[in-house]
């Protein structure tokens, strides 16, 4: 927790910054008070007998304290901002012990998956617009907070990292939006009435309709942009040198989901054969999919294998893992908690082990099968095969014989209905998918390594 | 006769806009038919298809980004120079003294903005299932316009030169290395020699012809900058005419069948 050069935590600049942050939450919770006093109704308030029978108070009113309590707080930074020592509205460091030792790939993993799996099972409730607000207005809580802490700041408000913060809320509002069109339309559909989408639908023309919504949206990007230009400067580091490597050093952000594979895969598996797995399963994707319904609307009880597939695929294994390689991974590509510094010298043990060696050394208690130096191709292999063949038999069983098991059982369905090919197809997209946590949950259970551990042939899996 | 009336009863105009103004029904409809640039859209569509909690606009956004990376591209390529001896100080100069150096701005976060909208067109297409027939092929179109536009915004990542850039790239290409039986360190490559002869060594393997060069150097920003300005921007052109024109021949906008 120490280093030798104190960086604070606050500046002017963030407090006076937070302050804008913080009147701009009023004004958005001020509209809400409206929205809620409208629409809300009432609940009675006795605060045990005191009332005698009770008030009858609007819910709004939970809304207007709140929203007074945050033009105190844009009040306090705006004008306090001049101190910065002497503040003290910042993350405290009761929550950010906690929170930094609860931190780790695992926990991170576990997290991201348990968030999708309730995002489905509470899909009805999540996506009231209230729930949908209170969440709103948490993350942006936790972010202001957040932003009082040195550590997190340097490496959230990188300029190339702030497109990925507004992603998450992107996608955040998007994933909501289409979980709350999706509850309306199921509940229509099982009460037989037609769906949203066919209500109301009658033509327009094209001019003016379309064209105006275009038009105006086109006018507000520019703006957007040039605001964004204005307001924020696109990186530029020292001159390039191919003598002084960064540390870490990273990718474009977008695939550093794929960096983030590294950890898991060889290069061979998580910069080109998985990549490429994924873009051929994309395209794939209309020629497995043989339900024919949920076509051009929102649905997930339709849906619910597709879907459910598509969101793991994104939300987990992509967007958090991009999440992941971009604020959490830092120095060596070890782990750094939100709020910690990123130590060039901090050291992570790796004791990871391969499965040949935990078959022969620790299985058997012999020593590795060895290749002698200098080998040929014809010499090497017997001794490499005889050394890999749980490992190899393992890969082969979950590739082949694995899809045909789930044929029999699980997918027995959908065997019927798609034929041979195609369901290969789809069987052998989803074990790639499911390589990834599989290897994951490997290394963190018995630290492993490689399964199918061939160096001398550069083919480790 | 006001001035407006004489120049839109002018043989100029008229040659030009072949129709009056679409104030009424009729010129309305033919406002679409004749002029060029409208012509993408049909005359009439259906008032859900365009709602936009339905559609979220992500692809029409993306298009218009795609302009406006294109327009603020052209400025930049009259200014930049893509050697090792001007690239970085061309850069730091459009930030510092250039005027309207601010289109470097805009082309950065209007290719990071690009690269989240793309994913999200995709999102809403694959959850209003707008994907299944008749549309399959238009939706591998699409993902190969994914592909496009990440590789668009790699190659561009390259050009300023300076420590982000190289080590962004050479991490990335280092992935090529490993490509199986076309990368020097990939599994395989070593299959593939003749009379004890290496073909696949690392100046000849897969990401040697990525980079043009055994590391990121001045072949590779070369490489990259013909990539960037033209030869993906051209491919993209022609792949973002083919969707258009099958979001049209494919029954239009995404609608309940």
């Amino acid at each position: 927790m120490t280093h030798l050069t104190h960086n604070p935590d606050l500046t002017s600049s963030v407090i006076y910054g937070l302050g804008w942050v913080y009147l701009l939450l009023f004004l958005m919770n001020a509209y809400w008070v409206r929205r809620s006093y409208a629409v809300d109704g009432n609940f009675r308030l006795s605060l045990g007998g005191i009332l005698g029978k009770g008030e009858q108070i609007p819910v709004a009113a939970f809304w207007a304290v709140y929203a007074g309590l945050l033009l105190m707080l844009a009040v306090t930074h705006l004008t306090g901002a001049n101190n910065p020592l002497q503040f003290s509205l910042k993350m405290p460091e009761i929550l950010k012990e906690p929170i930094n030792r609860a931190s780790n790939p695992v926990a991170f993993f576990i997290g991201s998956t348990a968030i999708y799996v309730l995002m489905i099972v509470l899909r009805k409730w999540w996506t009231t617009p209230t729930a949908g607000w209170i969440l709103l207005n948490l993350s942006i809580l936790f972010l202001a907070l957040s932003v009082t802490d040195y550590d997190f700041r340097q490496i959230v408000g990188k300029p190339d990292n702030v497109p990925i913060v507004a992603m998450l809320y992107i996608v955040g509002f998007f994933t909501w939006l289409y979980f709350k069109k999706s509850v309306d339309n199921d509940e229509r559909i099982a009460a037989g009435r037609p769906l949203f989408e066919q209500e109301n639908n009658e033509k327009v023309l094209t001019w003016p309709d379309l064209v105006y919504s275009e038009l105006i949206c086109m006018v507000l990007l520019t703006a957007v942009l040039i605001a964004w230009g204005i307001v924020l400067q696109a990186p530029l580091e020292e001159p390039a040198s191919a003598a002084k490597t960064p540390n870490p050093s990273k990718a474009p952000w977008y695939f550093l989901g794929l960096q983030e594979m590294l950890v898991y895969f060889d290069p061979w598996m998580a910069g080109v054969v998985l990549p490429s797995v994924i873009l051929v399963g994309l395209m794939a994707v209309p020629y497995i999919d043989f339900n024919k319904e949920g076509n051009g609307y929102y649905t997930f009880n339709q849906r619910k294998f597709a879907v459910s597939t598509f969101l793991f695929g994104f939300l987990p294994l992509w967007v958090a893992m991009i999440v992941l390689g971009t604020f959490l991974r830092g120095p060596n590509w070890n782990f750094f908690s939100p709020y910690e510094f990123w130590d060039v010298h901090k050291l992570e043990l790796l004791n990871n082990i391969n499965l040949s060696e935990l078959f022969w050394i620790k299985g058997l208690g012999r020593p590795l099968p060895v290749v002698p130096p200098g080998a040929t191709f014809a010499q090497q292999a017997p001794i490499i095969l005889l050394r890999e063949w749980l490992g190899l038999v393992g890969v082969a069983f979950y590739l082949v014989v694995l899809p045909n098991i789930m044929a029999a059982t699980v997918f027995k369905k959908f065997y019927v209905r798609m034929g041979f090919l195609r369901y290969m197809v789809l069987a052998n997209l989803m074990l790639m998918m499911m390589s990834l946590p599989i290897k994951m949950v490997l290394r963190w259970a018995v630290n492993l390594k490689y399964i199918v551990a061939i160096p001398e042939w550069f083919f480790n899996i | 006769m006001s001035v407006g009336d004489y120049i839109r009863g002018s043989q100029i105009w008229k040659s030009i806009f072949r129709h009056p103004a679409p104030v009424d029904r009729r010129n309305r409809v033919v406002v679409m038919l004749t002029n060029f640039f409208l012509h993408l859209h049909p005359v009439s569509v259906k008032q859900q298809g365009i709602a936009l909690s339905y559609t979220w606009c992500m692809g029409g956004i993306t298009f218009f980004l795609f302009l406006v990376e294109t327009i603020t591209g052209v400025l930049l390529m009259f200014y930049y120079r893509p050697t090792l001896e001007f690239a970085f100080n061309d850069i730091l100069a459009l930030r510092d003294v250039t005027t309207l150096g601010i289109m470097r701005e805009i082309h950065r976060w209007s290719a990071h903005s690009m690269v989240i909208t793309v994913w999200l067109h995709m999102y809403r297409v694959f959850l209003t299932g707008s994907y299944k027939p008749p549309r399959e092929f238009n939706w591998v179109i699409g993902v190969l316009l994914l592909v496009l536009t990440l590789l668009l915004s790699f190659t561009g990542y390259l050009l300023p030169w300076d420590q982000l850039a190289i080590w962004a790239i050479t991490v990335g290409s280092n992935m090529a290395r490993a490509t199986p039986f076309l990368g020097y360190e990939g599994p395989g490559a070593q299959l593939l020699n003749i009379g004890g002869y290496d073909l696949i060594t690392n100046g000849s393997d897969a990401r040697f012809l990525l980079l043009g060069s055994r590391f990121v150097g001045e072949a590779t920003l070369n490489r990259f900058y013909i990539l960037h300005c033209v030869a993906i921007p051209l491919v993209v052109s022609l792949l973002i005419a083919i969707h258009f024109w099958r979001v049209r021949k494919d029954g239009g906008i995404s609608q309940p069948l």
